[in-house]
């Protein structure tokens, strides 16, 4: 191993990523309960806070100091890690709602300056489906098919730094595509699917390119095991958010129940 | 049917378009079609990935003859599928709550978009850019033969289900018509 990733760098690391997302639960927790006191709400689901917290867990797995110290030597590790960090992990957090949350947690004036906030042209740029789909999976074309992947074992900081991307970016995706919150401008189901379908065939077919090209420093049989983790493990993930995706367009009222195609009655209004 | 026994109001029906039959599922017969294309289409790529690759291991994963083209098509087909299959599902749950479902013509999409898979998958796929064959090391033509013999005679027999589904909607517009 080269001499700067040292334990020291590793344990670092695993402190960084623990102490934010302990935080991260904390805070869940005290919205919650500041949201409870105020007592003009329905009653917060308790789903949210389960897949909340085992969100978090699971992205602060492939960061633990073991997790870390295989996934080091073993691109079968790695590869797992990518889809905790990358994939499962932002989707379970998103499904936690916590903008929702903070919308519901805050006084009424300073939430009503966040929702200003998010409702701004940024974020609207940043959540649109295709910017979030190029940082998502080009951020992965990008480390697993140049120098970086490489590199990244040997910088402590570019590691960190590659991870976080990983991790941003995927939330980024799941929340441009499944609105689990508040979201101002958003897109008709339709829309975030015709988007979707080509990312994910870039994940997958960047899949199958590993199996085939493996990443510098890593075994062909390593590389072929991790591929098909992230083709297969990818595909599941990728059906449970389609799922969702769906039963929010099945689940939301009057919808394509207003038009029929051959000029049925108006709806009756009282 | 109210104004076809006067005689004034009948001539002004003919020039009006005729009532739809009152049930519902005439009126969604588009969306009963294109939920089963699509189920269909995701359902042979399911049965395609689970027995071919999984369960046989007849298909290989990455097969190093494959062309670029062949990648990106099947990356996306089988990106698609998964949309297609779920999708799919979740029309006929939608049709089924407005009481519009259409047995036949729902299986005479499912047969077509699953027949029009699989030849693409073994005609272009397979054979133009060589993304992975049936099986290996054994005399191909045959397996060939029956894959894609079975895709034609699926897109046949979801043809005749779909027109004989709309023999049935047209008879009922006679009937009207000459009430």
């Amino acid at each position: 191993m080269p001499h700067e990733f040292t334990d020291g760098w590793t344990t670092a690391i695993s402190a960084i990523a623990l102490l934010i997302g302990l935080t991260g639960v904390f805070l869940y927790f005290w919205g919650m309960a500041a949201s409870g006191r105020k007592g003009r709400y329905r009653r917060w689901p308790g789903r949210r806070p389960l897949c909340w917290s085992s969100g978090i867990f699971f992205a602060w797995l492939p960061l633990s100091p073991f997790f870390l110290e295989a996934a080091h030597h073993d691109f079968r590790f790695h590869m797992t890690g990518h889809l905790l960090l990358g994939m499962a992990a932002p989707m379970l957090m998103a499904a936690g709602a916590p903008v929702k949350l903070l919308l519901r947690s805050l006084p009424v004036n300073k939430a009503r300056k966040v929702a200003g906030v998010i409702r701004k042209p940024v974020f609207s740029f940043y959540r649109h489906p295709v910017t979030a789909s190029v940082l998502n999976i080009g951020g992965l074309w990008i480390l697993y098919t140049t120098p970086l992947f490489g590199l990244m074992h040997h910088h402590p900081l570019l590691f960190l730094l590659v991870h976080a991307h990983l991790f941003l970016a995927g939330y980024l995706f799941t929340v441009s595509v499944l609105y689990f919150d508040p979201a101002p401008n958003g897109h008709s189901p339709l829309f975030r699917t015709i988007v979707f379908i080509p990312s994910l065939a870039a994940h997958g077919i960047l899949s199958k390119l590993l199996y085939a090209y493996p990443p510098s420093g890593v075994s062909l049989e390593q590389a072929r095991q991790g591929a098909m983790i992230m083709y297969y493990g990818g595909d599941l993930i990728d059906l449970a958010i389609i799922v969702v995706l769906f039963h929010g367009w099945y689940k939301k009222p009057g919808y394509r129940r207003t038009k029929s195609r051959f000029g049925a009655k108006k709806p009756v209004s009282l | 049917m109210s104004g076809t026994a006067d005689a004034q109001k009948g001539a002004v029906i003919i020039q009006e378009r005729l009532p739809e039959p009152e049930n519902p599922k005439f009126r969604h017969r588009s969306l009963n079609l294109w939920a089963g294309i699509l189920f269909g289409l995701g359902f042979v790529a399911f049965i395609d990935e689970t027995v071919f690759h999984q369960i046989l291991h007849w298909h290989k994963f990455y097969d190093r003859s494959s062309t670029a083209a062949g990648l990106v098509s099947d990356g996306l087909f089988h990106a698609f599928s998964w949309f297609a299959t779920v999708g799919g599902l979740y029309l006929v749950a939608d049709l089924r709550r407005k009481k519009a479902f259409w047995h036949r013509m729902f299986w005479g999409g499912k047969l077509l978009g699953g027949g029009a898979f699989q030849l693409y998958d073994g005609t272009i796929q397979h054979k133009l850019m060589r993304i992975h064959q049936i099986r290996y090391e054994v005399d191909i033509v045959p397996y060939d033969i029956i894959w894609n013999g079975l895709a034609i005679v699926m897109i046949a027999f979801g043809l005749i289900l779909i027109r004989s589904a709309k023999k049935d909607l047209s008879g009922r517009k006679v009937i009207v018509n000459a009430s």
